[in-house]
């Protein structure tokens, strides 16, 4: 299952987060910033998961952004480290060409683009169309 | 990939202009400037004083009238900016909901975002969203509905489901996909947090499965991964759609755009090979169904992608998990090999992680990768590492332990995160108890287990050390022998420097020396006094340890009383109550070697101390404060439930106030029964305690008590379970060695190994290859654990400290008890019938649950049947022709309580009637099968058949010949694993009254969850540990019985327990709480309170159906009072 989904920047800077466990206002800040930290920590060549206190991080960089992903231990690591990467080719045919100014001044649109992908922690659409679909549909109304 | 955001902030500056431009019309300005001000954040100091800023504007605009839906949208953005910051934007979140009613659809959109991102579950606001939920829902605008479904997905209040569920289920048969799916992933939200709410639907949710849209069959598939995996008994008959799903997915018959980089659905596969391997395990009729599927979906990710790997190592776990097959495991085995061997370091801890499942089925498979194994050991990655040392930990033996704990024990001298030390050191602390080759050893490792462990180590190490070494094997001179290392060794530890060793440490080994040091004759008492002493004085040396090292002073104190008078001279004057206090009891002690050889006797086993744990000899004082007019006690969680009902609104009349009392205070520790406070209780007789309470008050905190006023216990296993150490493994030693040699000799690149490798290797994998035939299923026979503990009398029939008794055999775990029998795990024999002697047998409680079942009256339960429980059955004069049949049970099972016979079905030649029997472990359904003709009636056979219930055994449902006005019976033993409220169950008989004529008779009935409950005995204390453990609850009030005069709560609960089979726990003052189990084992507590005239009922479980199930039933109990 998945716990949490940060999109984060090499400076630490939360650009989004999505819990999907109930986390304490107060202590996401310290939280993210602790993760990050191990994320940041980690070499090149080292793997793309880390073990922080009862869970797991999947983390996969994209320029100066990282997307850290909480998991429980029964999950796939492979396959959220890849559903990380699904995500981003989203949200770069929807922007076409992603970069973190996007996701700073759409924050409302990725987020529902992930809650098209991502409810409960479980994985519940990955068919880029359809993922979209939703929101492509909104964009047109707001126009018209 | 990095082609995908290319733009750095370093490039921040320049973009600005142009995002504002191309996206002008939308940002506004408010939005804008916090963007911007965000990103030239430098310090944290800097971004309180912007928040604060942006707070107090947004809170301006929020509340004034002209502020327009599109503007409030915008605050919205940048209120989800400042929680995401971590500020607190509560003010913001009433007008989410506004948005949300009123907006336009992009502004309703962000509404119900910005609800899902601020609201959790249960949280007030919630229940206005109701409204605005039902009106989309019902709106004629898809993309309304479409957002409705999605926000009552994410959050919805439990109690207001049956509002809407009616509109999704109907949005299960509507034209749009998009709509279908969303509808079935509402419902799967609803299933998980109120399971009972959905369960009419669950024909509804197979259609879904058979939808003709890929999309609303995947989203179906995770109410199914969850319904499987609670029961996947109730599931084997959709193996076959499941597989056809698989093999069109990997046949490559979805639509392109299901494709991820060329592989089909990929996420769907996974989920899919997730809920074969729950059906086909431990199954296998099941498991030959998808072999082929399996099969296929190996052969077809040969593609050189993460995600196909991703699928392969699914696929892998489900093949080890289901039935095995020599094939498919062999190609499974070779898939592995791809995985480890992978440069690719991802890969590369998949791999590890793959092994380490299967080497649980197939140990051999460690040895095939042992370089490698050896080679991620060393891995300068924290991560690879520290999974090959799961993997390590999950093929020690007793040969190759002290190797692997070796390197275990090194990795968490270098090892800097507490969590991981933590889990570790728990592990070593495991491993060494097990398989431990020698005593010096195991003292020593425990001892570095301690030293590493630190202060953050779980308490129940050193518990369970302790209690190793108190309560001993079978030979009392392994035992002393044991404990003289201890001593020994801990002489040795304290001689040195003990400034820096943790407290759990010194803890420990003032324990020991306070119980065995004088198992050590050429060691002076008073040496031992002095170290002893000396830790005193350290600084570093916290009070509870104090409190321990004080203890094991008393008890070694004996013909020392120079040094012992001196000590407690020293410390009368200390600032600690607490040590002040122990000082006077040395003093009192040391003086008096009567009252110390009274109080403290030598080597007494401690299983024959008995613990009071009601603290019943407290109860003249509590009556006496409760008299003097103090408050009764109430458990903290009340305390708190109180707490935040005064500030939400009072509707309720003013009761009286809470003032904090003498008497609530001191019996605080019922609720918080850990280890140390145990102590408080001294021995079982309560009289004589409260006697000694006034005279010498002797409070031994933080030491657990080994003995009892009784001589030592004479040892109940017999010689013939005693577990030979080792022989075994010795004797297959050479045969191990040899077949590592053989690998070794295989392995393709030997260039690259070196000798050291190859001599850890052997070491490392010694003892795997060794059984001659794989047993492919569970793990091979564990050797049993070197430290084998007693057996203790009090935990064998309700234990709750699960950590105590390891099973190491992981083989013989059915897959009912991976449920949520923690409690009552026991699985029911073959024929159970047969075991009702042995469960009676000697156990106390079991004669207690018999005894208050007995005391039970006459209680009318259900429409259609009455529940007879007899005082005694032999005393009972039959009321009625049908009960003259209960003389016919057979003689083993007569006894149980049982309900009044009722008649099913007949027929001219056959009548059949039932009754239920309430056994301890299931419910006994009794079917009498009358002959009513005079002639011989042949072939009798009798079908139950009941989709909820899970037959355990059944007798007598074939009768070959049944003569002239003659009844047989046979017996159904019937489990609930899942609890409904009412189940009915059908049924065929089918008899033969003349050769070759074959007539059949069906029948039908219910039954209700209150057959399949069973007291839950347990003391206060077990229930207080319990109840904090459990996460599902729910309250209501009930209606409280008042009749009778007497005391309301004790008249509520006593009907209550006549009609559900409940155990009262205690009572106390205006609440009582009260326990049951469901048969198969999950518990359920009630904490009843009496609330003016209402009865508030709080009720936890571990099952998520289960409170509401027996809240039912006591609701209906109480109406029919």
């Amino acid at each position: 299952m998945i716990k949490f989904l940060l999109m984060v920047n090499k400076q630490g800077q939360t650009r989004l987060s999505k819990y999907y466990e109930q986390v304490e206002l107060g202590k996401r800040a310290a939280l993210e910033a602790d993760m990050v930290r191990g994320c940041l920590a980690r070499r090149k060549e080292e793997c793309s998961f880390v073990e922080y206190k009862d869970y797991k991080l999947v983390y996969r960089q994209y320029a100066a952004l990282f997307i850290v992903v909480g998991i429980t231990e029964n999950e796939n690591e492979l396959s959220i480290y890849e559903l990380v990467h699904n995500f981003v080719e989203v949200l770069d045919k929807y922007f076409s060409r992603v970069s973190e100014l996007d996701i700073m001044f759409n924050l409302d649109k990725v987020h529902i683009i992930l809650d098209e992908m991502i409810v409960n922690g479980h994985i519940v659409e990955t068919n880029k169309n359809r993922i979209l679909a939703p929101l492509l549909a909104l964009d047109k109304m707001a126009e018209g | 990939m990095s082609d995908v955001v290319e733009k750095t902030l370093s490039a921040l500056p320049g973009l600005f202009d142009n995002v504002t431009q191309t996206g002008a019309a939308k940002i506004t300005s408010g939005l804008k400037q916090l963007i911007r001000s965000i990103t030239e954040l430098t310090s944290k100091h800097e971004e309180e004083k912007l928040m604060k800023q942006e707070l107090s504007a947004m809170k301006e605009q929020v509340s004034s009238p002209n502020t327009s839906m599109k503007q409030m949208r915008e605050v919205m953005v940048r209120a989800m900016y400042c929680e995401m910051l971590g500020y607190d934007a509560s003010f913001t979140y009433i007008h989410a909901i506004k948005l949300a009613q009123q907006g336009s659809v992009l502004e309703k959109r962000v509404g119900y975002l910005a609800v899902s991102l601020f609201l959790t579950e249960g949280h007030e606001l919630l229940l206005l969203l109701v409204n605005t939920v039902l009106k989309d829902l019902q709106s004629t605008n898809l993309i309304e509905v479409c957002m409705a479904l999605t926000v009552v997905a994410q959050v919805f209040p439990k109690d207001m489901i049956p509002a809407v569920l009616p509109l999704v289920e109907d949005k299960l048969s509507h034209p749009k996909e998009i709509i279908r799916r969303k509808a079935v992933l509402a419902l799967y939200k609803f299933y998980l947090i109120a399971p009972n709410q959905v369960q009419h639907i669950h024909a509804k949710f197979r259609k879904a499965l058979c939808d003709k849209d890929p999309g609303v069959m995947t989203s179906s598939l995770h109410i199914y991964l969850q319904l499987i995996r609670e029961s996947p008994d109730g599931y084997k008959d959709l193996t076959g759609s499941f597989v056809a799903i698989m093999k069109q997915v990997v046949g490559g018959k979805l639509p392109m755009d299901f494709y991820y980089h060329n592989v089909p659905a990929p996420w769907l596969q996974i989920q899919l090979l997730r809920i074969l391997s729950l059906l086909g395990r431990e199954d296998q009729s099941t498991s030959e169904q998808m072999y082929e599927v399996l099969d296929e979906s190996l052969r077809r990710a040969e593609m050189n992608h993460n995600i196909t790997y991703a699928i392969l190592y699914e696929c892998v776990k489900a093949i080890y998990t289901i039935h095995p097959k020599a094939e498919l495991l062999e190609k499974a085995a070779r898939c592995i090999g791809n995985f480890v061997l992978s440069p690719k370091i991802n890969l590369k801890y998949l791999g590890l992680k793959a092994l380490t499942y299967v080497v649980q089925h197939d140990a051999k498979l460690a040895l095939q990768h042992q370089m490698t194994i050896i080679e991620c050991l060393d891995h300068s990655d924290f991560t690879i590492k520290r999974e090959t040392l799961e993997l390590l930990f999950r093929i020690t033996n007793a040969q190759n332990v002290t190797v692997i704990v070796e390197k275990m024990l090194d990795f968490l001298r270098g090892c800097g995160d507490e969590h991981t030390v933590i889990h570790l050191v728990g592990k070593v602390a495991e491993l060494a108890e097990k398989f431990a080759p020698d005593n010096s050893w195991f003292i020593q490792t425990m001892s570095d287990v301690f030293s590493i462990g630190g202060d953050s180590l779980q308490q129940d190490v050193p518990n369970n050390f302790l209690r190793l070494l108190a309560e001993g094997s079978e030979c009392k001179e392994e035992d002393d022998e044991l404990r003289l290392f201890a001593v020994d060794s801990y002489l040795t530890v304290l001689k040195g420097d003990a400034s820096h060793l943790p407290q759990h440490f010194l803890q420990v080994m003032s324990w020991v020396l306070g119980e065995y040091s004088h198992l050590q004759e050429c060691v002076d008492q008073r040496e031992v006094i002095r170290l002893l002493a000396k830790l005193l004085d350290q600084r570093s040396v916290s009070s509870e340890t104090r409190v321990w090292i004080l203890s094991a002073l008393t008890k070694i104190s004996e013909g020392q009383t120079d040094l012992i008078l001196e000590l407690a001279e020293s410390l009368s004057s200390s600032q600690d109550t607490v040590l002040r206090q122990q000082a006077q009891e040395l003093r009192h002690l040391s003086r008096d070697s009567q009252l110390q050889e009274c109080v403290l006797p030598r080597g007494a086993p401690w299983d024959s101390m008995e613990v009071d744990s009601s603290l019943s000899f407290l109860d003249g004082f509590v009556s006496e404060a409760l008299a003097a007019g103090a408050a009764p006690y109430k458990p903290p969680h009340q305390r708190q439930e109180e707490l935040s009902e005064e500030r939400a609104l009072n509707l309720e009349p003013y009761s009286f106030s809470l003032p904090v009392s003498l008497s609530s205070c001191s019996i605080t520790d019922r609720q918080s029964p850990p280890l140390l406070s145990v102590s408080s209780g001294l021995s079982g007789n309560s009289t004589e305690l409260s006697q000694k309470e006034g005279s010498s008050t002797l409070i031994l905190e933080g030491v657990r008590r080994v003995w009892g006023k009784d001589g030592y216990l004479p040892q109940k296993e017999t010689a013939a379970t005693a577990p030979p150490v080792d022989e075994p493994s010795i004797a297959v030693h050479p045969s191990g060695q040899q077949e590592v040699a053989e690998r070794i000799e295989t392995q393709p690149e030997p260039s690259t190994r070196n000798q050291d490798k190859q001599q850890l290797a052997s070491s490392l994998f010694v003892g795997l290859g060794t059984q001659s035939s794989i047993s492919l299923l569970g793990k091979s026979e564990a050797p049993p654990p070197r430290f084998r503990k007693k057996p203790r009398p009090h935990e064998s029939s309700s234990s709750s400290s699960g950590t105590s008794e390891r099973s190491s055999d992981s083989s013989s775990r059915s897959s009912r008890t991976t449920t949520d029998s923690f409690l009552y795990g026991s699985l029911l024999e073959e024929e159970p019938v047969t075991s009702t002697s042995t469960t009676t047998n000697g156990l106390s409680q079991n004669k207690h649950t018999e005894g208050d079942r007995r005391a039970n009256t006459s209680q009318i339960l259900g429409s259609d049947m009455v529940i007879v429980r007899p005082n005694t059955i032999q005393d009972r004069h039959p009321p009625s022709a049908s009960s003259d049949l209960t003389a016919l049970l057979p003689s083993e099972i007569k006894d149980l309580p049982h309900s009044d016979v009722i008649s099913l079905t007949s027929d001219p030649s056959l009548s059949l009637a039932s009754c239920r029997m309430f056994r301890d472990e299931a419910l006994l359904l009794v079917i009498f099968i009358c002959n009513c003709t005079d002639t011989v009636i042949k072939d009798v056979a009798v079908q139950l058949t009941c989709e909820e219930l899970e037959t355990a055994s059944l007798r007598g449902n074939v009768v070959d010949c049944l003569e002239g006005k003659s009844t047989s019976v046979c017996h159904y033993a019937l489990l609930m694993d899942e609890p409904h409220t009412n189940v009915s169950f059908t049924g065929t008989v089918s008899y033969q009254t003349q050769p070759g004529h074959t007539n059949t008779l069906p029948f039908s009935g219910t039954l209700s969850t209150v057959d399949f409950i069973r007291p839950l005995v347990v003391t206060t204390e077990e229930y207080g540990k319990l109840w904090l453990s459990l996460s599902h609850d729910v309250k209501q009030n009930l209606k409280l019985l008042t009749d009778a005069g007497g005391d309301p709560l004790k008249t509520t609960l006593n009907a209550l327990k006549d009609a559900l089979q409940l155990h009262v726990v205690d009572i106390i003052g205006s609440e009582g709480i009260v326990a049951c189990r469901l048969l198969s084992g999950a518990p359920c507590l009630l904490h009843c309170r009496v609330n003016g005239s209402a009865l508030a009922m709080w009720l936890r479980s571990p099952h998520p159906s289960l409170p509401d199930c027996i809240l039912y039933h006591c609701q209906r109990a109480l109406a029919e009072h």
